[in-house]
């Protein structure tokens, strides 16, 4: 078991040097001055020569990439261009509320969806299994944005004035703040990583409301997320579904399913205890892959629902050129992306000991 | 046919008595016995001819700004049929207008060539280069196999959506750069395919055979090997339209291929999203199409996938 992981480990890094190159190598490929674009149409070739220098645009592009590489090692990943701030700084700031998006948005699918395969798999053709096949099919075929856009026209303006309504932007109502961690526990001297980390959890609302005991923050932050959750977590509640459906259906016309039934146990126990945990199996690495579909569409679902998280934030750093945000957060999202994709595969290879070479 | 069928009987020979099986009617039958693969297929034989016909069935121009050239015409009027009792005093829009007084149902309509033509393109490009990059990966082997293969892997360590949105922000704004986004972001899913089944059909005996009949290389990939990989090329193909057109409305949407003249539902919504408040039928209009042409593109895959996939056949 160690060597797989050890070896799945080792075939991520090659991986990992190939994205830290291509996202460099992209931001530098983006048409346009990146002077004029940050300080405006009307500066002056003096003010842009002085520019391009103080963030050795004028380098050969090796020495760059060479450059870019050496901070990289260190932690840092530059200064942005257009907020002159730290983009380490600017993840904190951002990353909690594209984090805690795709979290609720997640368990969302797999709360729902699993129960849902489960049950149209038990009663195949039934009004249930044939509803969720709908459903599921609409899901993975409506845009998330379409659908966001929906939610928001259904809770915000049509149930107006209904105890259903709900907020269609932003993460807290006007009025409502959450108090930092830091300054709830006293610790406003800590520095460092610490520090960061504390930050970084103070962002996720319904996490740091939660363990703060700010009831009513909790309630309104946990009230704004609701709409976003549904319009991302609709793809993969579609899909989970689906594919829990398939695969108990598969597994309940196996051998040993049969012997537990002629055992006599009733079907309950057949199914929950000796076929759903096999059918689970392609689940896990289903959820897996849903991760960056749920990365593309937290880009959607938080420009609809004005939410500044990383995705929103990348596609205005895009259309700024500002190369040092883009760089660091697709570094960011694409590492995210391939550290969720390894702990499936190992995960994967735990569950099921025919994955494990030997 | 009959014929020697009936020959047959009277010989005795019970395999020339058997119905000749014919790959394509085959393949048609049990595509049309699968429920999900007729409705979809219905929904786009529907949608093409509404794309072929889109100038006979569009009531306006789906480009002309009606300000000025049509008598009371408003902004985000909202749906006006006479026939159902809209004042006469107001011009005619089957959906109503967009915020820049042009006709929404029209713009709709036409928007389905946009949407068909792009996604089809893309997974076109998709397919010709992931076959072309599976194929010397599986054949080749060794170190052809690696270096490519990393390279498939390092695109899909990418959400896709960001990937292309940086790969139209690095080409500049239109289309037909979303287009090609588009098309590379998907390019290592066929790959992987083409690569696999190139991998598992290489062993076969016949492919020995022809390898000592002498027929070249190149002959023995794309006449013994590649048509392996057809049917999971065409149902994920279908599968990856459907996705393509979904892309390709998320960029629009988000707006970083530039501003378009060309009616393109992403970017209908996109344009107008601030209206949701006021005038639904603008958002919502432009998102239904989007998710009824995803939706065929799905079902027939979905019912491809099953009707081809010999393991869940007979």
């Amino acid at each position: 078991m160690t060597r797989f992981i050890v070896r799945r480990i080792l075939v991520t890094i090659p991986v990992l040097f190939g994205i830290i190159f291509i996202v460099f190598a992209l931001a530098r490929l983006i048409p346009g001055d990146p002077c004029r674009a940050v300080l405006g149409e009307r500066a002056t070739d003096a003010v842009c020569f002085d520019f391009i220098r103080r963030y050795g645009l004028d380098q050969p592009i090796p020495v760059q990439f060479g450059i870019y590489l050496q901070q990289l090692a260190a932690g840092d990943l530059g200064n942005s261009i257009k907020h002159s701030q730290p983009v380490t700084e600017l993840l904190i700031e951002r990353l909690p509320t594209t984090v805690e998006l795709t979290f609720w948005a997640m368990l969302l699918a797999i709360v729902i969806g699993i129960p849902l395969g489960l049950l149209s798999a038990t009663r195949r053709n039934s009004i249930v299994d044939v509803g969720t096949m709908v459903f599921a099919n609409f899901g993975v075929s409506i845009p998330v944005f379409v659908l966001g856009l929906l939610l928001a026209f259904i809770f915000a303006i049509i149930l107006k004035d209904t105890p259903f309504a709900l907020p269609p932007s932003g993460r807290l109502s006007s009025g409502v703040t959450v108090i930092p961690l830091v300054q709830v526990w006293g610790l406003k001297d800590l520095q460092g990583v610490p520090r960061a980390f504390l930050d970084f959890l103070s962002g996720i609302y319904t996490f740091s409301a939660l363990i703060s005991g700010q009831w009513a923050a909790w309630v309104d932050s946990f009230r704004h997320l609701i709409l976003p959750a549904i319009a991302l977590g609709t793809i993969p509640m579609a899909i989970i579904a689906r594919i829990t459906r398939s695969s108990l259906l598969e597994v309940l016309g196996q051998d040993y399913v049969r012997t537990a039934r002629a055992k006599g146990l009733n079907e309950r126990g057949v199914v929950l205890r000796h076929a759903t945990r096999n059918a689970l199996l392609p689940v896990v690495t289903v959820i897996g892959l849903q991760i960056g579909g749920l990365l593309s569409g937290a880009v959607l679902t938080e420009t609809v629902f004005n939410l500044a998280g990383v995705g929103r934030s990348l596609v205005e750093a895009i259309t700024g050129r500002d190369y040092v945000v883009i760089q660091g957060f697709t570094l960011i999202i694409a590492v995210i992306y391939l550290t969720a994709n390894l702990i499936v595969d190992v995960s994967y290879g735990y569950l099921d000991p025919r994955v494990r070479p030997r | 046919m009959t014929a020697p069928a009936a020959a047959g009987s009277l010989t005795g020979d019970p395999l020339a008595a058997a119905r000749p099986s014919n790959l394509w009617r085959d393949t048609l039958g049990n595509v049309l016995r699968q429920r999900s693969a007729v409705v979809g297929m219905t929904i786009l034989i529907l949608l093409v001819l509404i794309a072929i016909f889109a100038p006979f069935i569009a009531t306006h121009d789906p480009n002309q700004v009606l300000l000025g050239v049509e008598e009371g015409v408003v902004k985000r009027s909202g749906p006006c049929v006479h026939l159902l009792g809209c004042p006469a005093t107001q011009p005619e829009h089957l959906l109503g207008t967009d915020g820049n007084f042009r006709d929404l149902f029209s713009r709709v309509i036409f928007g389905t060539r946009v949407s068909l033509t792009i996604g089809l393109a893309a997974i076109t490009f998709a397919i010709v280069i992931g076959t072309l990059i599976g194929s010397i990966a599986g054949y080749v082997g060794g170190w052809a196999d690696n270096v490519l293969m990393r390279l498939m892997d390092v695109i899909l360590a990418f959400p896709s959506l960001l990937l292309a949105i940086a790969i139209v922000t690095a080409l500049g704004p239109g289309l037909e750069k979303a287009l090609i986004a588009i098309g590379v972001v998907s390019v290592p899913i066929y790959a992987r395919i083409v690569r696999s089944s190139v991998l598992s059909a290489k062993e076969n005996d016949y492919v020995t055979a022809s390898r000592a009949l002498g027929e070249s290389p190149g002959g023995i990939l794309f006449r013994r090997i590649l048509p392996n990989s057809l049917t999971p090329l065409v149902v994920q193909g279908t599968l990856g339209i459907g996705s393509a057109v979904l892309e390709i409305a998320a960029l629009t949407f988000v707006g970083v291929t530039g501003a378009l003249d060309v009616p393109e539902w992403g970017s209908m919504i996109g344009l107008e999203r601030s209206q949701l408040f006021n005038a639904p039928i603008v958002i919502l209009a432009p998102g239904l199409a989007i998710t009824l042409t995803v939706l065929g593109f799905n079902l027939l895959g979905d019912g491809l996938r099953d009707a081809l996939d010999p393991r869940l056949n007979r």
